[in-house]
Order: C-alpha cells, then sequence, then structure tokens
C-alpha cells in the first residue's frame, strides 16, 4: 500500500510537470521558515510553454511551472511585493506566477499575438504589448481584470513605463511614439509623436525620463524628454550607417534602460558590427565599438564598469565585454550554443547567460570571467531577476 | 529552384533553423510576430516563387532578411514546401 502511494504520489508529480514547492514545505510535511524573493528570478524554458524559478543566491533551480503557452518571445515583469512574475506570451497569454507557492496564480488570454508589458510605477497596473490586434491592454495587476485598452491599428514595440503612471511604446508599422498616461486607469490619455520608420523597440532611461525608439527603417534613434513632451522627438545617431549598405538582419536587437551606464548610452547598430555609444547629457555621439557581430542585447553591467554583448545568429556563440573606462572589448567569450539572453545579478557580481542550444543557463562571474555553475534548462531563452521590480523601465 | 533535396542532418538543422531563428519573428509555432504568419493557411493563395524568393533574397523596406548567405536554393526550396503543407516539428 505504502508503495502504491508513492506511484501515485510520483505519477501526480510528474503528470503535473511541475515540482512541489520546497520553499515552503520540508519533506516531513511541516512549513519550511519563511522566505524572501529578492534573490529568485524565471528562466523561460521557451519551447515547453513553462519558466524555471531560480534562486541567485543558491545558483539552483527552485521548481518549475509549466502550463503557460506559446514562449517564442516571452517576456517578463515582477509585482513591487516581487513576489509574482508577470509572463507574457507569444499566444497573448498573460500568466501571473506565485514564485513563493510555485504555481499559477491567475492567467488571461488577452491577444491573438502579444509581445511583451510592463508594470506601472505604483505597481497596480499591468500592461501589455500586441501585435496582433495591434495596442496596449491595461490590466488590474491583482486580479488580471481587462481596465482599458488603447487601439494602434500597427505593432506596439518597446512599452515602457515611466514615472507618473505613464507608459512610452513606439508604433512599428506607423513610426510614432505615444505616451499613454494612466492616472485614470479606465480613461487612457494619449500623445502621439513622430518618431521614425519601423520604429524595432525602445528603452525608457534609468531615471525614467527620455523614451529612446531604435529604428530599423532608417539609421537613427528617435529621442523623446518625457518632462518636456512640448518639445517633441529628435533624431540622434542620425545616418550611423554614413550610406553604407547594412547587413542582413537576422534578429531584431532588444532596447531596454540596461543601455545607460553612467553618462552614456551604448547601443546596437542595426546591421553592423557596431556598439554605438551616445552622451546622455548632450545625446552626441561619442564612439563607436567595434564587436563581433550584429549587437542583440548590449547590457550594462549595474555598476557601469562593463558592457555585456550578445549577438544575432549566425554570431550567437559569442559573447563580448566591452570596458567603458577603455572603450573596448576587454573579453570574448564563448559561453555556449545561441546565447539568447544574460541576466546580471542584483548588484553584478555574476552574469546569468541561457545557452538555447545546449540546453543550459550558465552562470559566470564578472570580475574573473570564470563558470561559476552551469544549470541544466529546456531551450532556455529569457532569463529574469527579481530586481527589476524596483528599476524604472523594467 | 535547382539542386538536390538537402540530407537528412542538413534537414534536421534546417527544422531546428526555422522554428528558432525563423521564430524569432515568425513565432516558434510559427503564427507570426513582427513577421507574418507561416502557417499553411497563410500561405496557401502564395505562389512558391515568391516565397521562395522572399527567404532567399529577403523583402527590401521590410524587416525580412536575405537569407542566401546561409541558405541554398534547394534549401529555400525544401523549407518552403514543408511551410505550405504544415511544418515537421523538431
Amino acid at each position: 500500500m505504502k508503495t502504491l502511494t508513492a506511484v501515485l504520489v510520483l505519477s501526480l508529480f510528474f503528470l503535473s510537470g511541475c515540482a512541489p514547492a520546497p520553499a515552503l514545505r520540508s519533506d516531513d510535511g511541516r512549513a519550511a521558515p519563511p522566505r524572501g524573493t529578492g534573490d529568485l528570478g524565471v528562466v523561460i524554458e521557451r519551447a515547453s510553454g513553462r519558466v524555471a524559478i531560480v534562486d541567485t543566491t543558491a545558483r539552483s533551480v527552485l521548481g518549475r511551472v509549466d502550463g503557460l503557452g506559446d514562449l517564442s518571445h516571452a517576456s517578463v515583469v515582477f509585482s513591487r511585493d516581487s513576489r509574482y512574475a508577470y509572463v507574457f506570451g507569444r499566444d497573448g497569454g498573460l500568466t501571473k506566477v506565485d514564485l513563493l507557492l510555485m504555481r499559477i496564480d491567475k492567467r488571461v488570454m488577452q491577444a491573438g499575438n502579444s509581445i511583451g508589458g510592463a508594470i506601472s510605477q505604483d505597481g497596480r497596473l499591468v500592461v501589455a504589448q500586441n501585435y496582433q490586434p495591434g495596442g496596449i491592454k491595461v490590466f488590474d495587476s491583482a486580479t488580471l481584470e481587462l481596465l482599458s485598452e488603447v487601439p494602434t491599428g500597427s505593432k506596439v514595440v518597446g512599452l515602457a513605463d515611466l514615472p507618473g503612471q505613464r507608459f512610452g511604446y513606439a508604433l512599428f508599422d506607423a513610426g510614432e511614439i505615444w505616451i499613454t498616461d494612466l492616472a485614470d486607469p479606465r480613461q487612457p490619455r494619449t500623445q502621439k509623436f513622430a518618431a521614425g520608420r519601423q520604429p524595432y523597440d525602445g528603452l525608457a532611461t534609468p531615471d525614467g525620463r527620455h523614451y529612446l525608439a531604435g529604428l530599423f527603417g532608417e539609421d537613427g534613434i528617435s529621442l523623446l524628454d518625457t518632462w518636456r513632451l512640448d518639445q517633441g522627438t529628435r533624431r540622434i545617431l542620425d545616418n550611423y550607417g554614413r550610406g553604407e549598405e547594412k547587413l542582413p538582419v537576422f534578429k531584431m536587437p532588444h532596447l531596454r534602460g540596461w543601455a545607460v551606464a553612467g553618462n552614456r548610452a551604448y547601443l546596437p547598430a542595426i546591421g553592423r558590427h557596431e556598439v554605438l555609444v551616445v552622451d546622455t547629457t548632450t545625446w552626441r555621439e561619442v564612439g563607436r565599438v567595434a564587436v563581433k557581430g550584429q549587437p542583440v542585447f548590449v547590457m550594462a553591467r549595474p555598476d557601469g564598469r562593463q558592457i555585456w554583448v550578445n549577438f544575432a545568429f549566425p554570431d550567437n556563440g559569442w559573447v563580448q565585454v566591452i570596458d567603458t573606462l577603455g572603450g573596448q572589448v576587454e573579453k570574448t567569450l564563448e559561453p555556449g550554443k545561441a546565447i539568447l539572453h544574460m541576466e546580471f545579478t542584483p548588484r553584478g557580481e555574476e552574469v546569468w547567460l541561457s545557452a538555447r542550444d545546449d540546453n543550459a543557463v550558465s552562470v559566470y562571474d564578472t570580475a574573473s570571467f570564470t563558470r561559476k555553475a552551469t544549470l541544466p534548462a529546456e531551450s532556455p531563452s529569457g532569463i529574469f531577476f527579481t530586481s527589476r521590480a524596483h528599476r524604472i523601465g523594467f | 529552384m535547382p539542386g538536390a533535396e538537402p540530407g537528412p542532418a542538413r534537414q534536421q538543422e534546417l527544422l531546428h533553423l526555422v522554428r528558432q531563428d525563423c521564430g524569432s519573428c515568425h513565432g516558434m509555432r510559427l503564427t507570426g510576430g513582427l513577421g507574418l504568419p507561416l502557417t499553411p493557411e497563410a500561405l496557401r493563395d502564395k505562389p512558391v516563387e515568391g516565397l521562395e524568393a522572399t527567404v532567399y533574397y529577403g523583402r527590401p523596406g521590410t524587416a525580412m532578411p536575405p537569407w542566401k548567405s546561409i541558405l541554398s536554393e534547394a534549401e529555400v526550396h525544401w523549407i518552403v514546401q514543408k511551410l505550405m503543407t504544415g511544418f515537421p516539428n523538431e
């Protein structure tokens, strides 16, 4: 009988596909001591519709939560209390995952084709950005009740939270930047600005003042000072390709506030093997760094001393590190096959890298560049740590 | 387009490439994203030659890059055929 029960329990465990919650229960069933979430995160296992919940102190996988749908291009934001991860799936699924109980708290299908989302300054609103139907949708972060929506008639990219319950985003097809004020979440108020041809992504600077939309259809970046909306957008890095034919772009770069280190922004060039450096006080180009391929993620370590860069297919086995003092690549790594994403621990002593085609996540020491751990993960893509909960634009 | 059908090992690589790397824009389930859906229903009324040319040469003015530095004409032909009849899983 005991054996039968054990078999039953084991089968249930495998059928459910979720690990029990080791954080909350010890083996004998007693409640485990309470724990915080500041060193937790999630890794997207994109082919399996599942996330792994990870602990960055223990460098371990605590458990997995599945049933999240199509995670082809999944992104995650965290609740203000850092307990919940909101996972935006490609199929329009929005799932609120409880990191402590390691289970789905709520889930809604909110669009046909989605690309990501953001959370408001006060943590009360979660906003999804959608390709189909194009627009943004506003949800109560506690209940996932739909509060309002702003149709755009265009694919939405680059959604970022801004101070004052506002959100900035860009319209790929329409070539505009929109700023939506959700002070009254049921009555959105939107202002529209010309951006340029085919914005592919956008970012808010770490102080939430400037919104930048990177352009695919022309060489340049559109900049909006959200303290001075009356001034409208201006173009920076105009014609950075200098009329040269760009290389085929096999993967669009991703922009976020991690571009900024000190008073400089490090931005991926489209169709060029370069990282572009801009002074964020004058917004003038102050340099370029030649790199191994077309950059996808160009991410400053939280202290701003290093910039880590990964690359588009077919150069996605490389990662390079730029020393911001010297302005040059100081280290070239081959951490695995198809490096899709990187995420720094909250203060940056380590970085986690997803190697999709190795089915592994690697943890590197950012000072010595030594590998500290390798964790198994099925076709991992995005890695998201709860420290994002308290950063503007994440 | 001319050329021999890719061998079994290369076919596996192509399945992976389409699902994972084309999937960056078209979705791993090929239901679309920044790029259009590549399901048989979405492609049904489109001429095969046009689809092959789109993959091989890209579509200027859009985000679709030319794949001719990565894929041969025969490989493009094989991929388009598979897309039109329902792309296999890896």
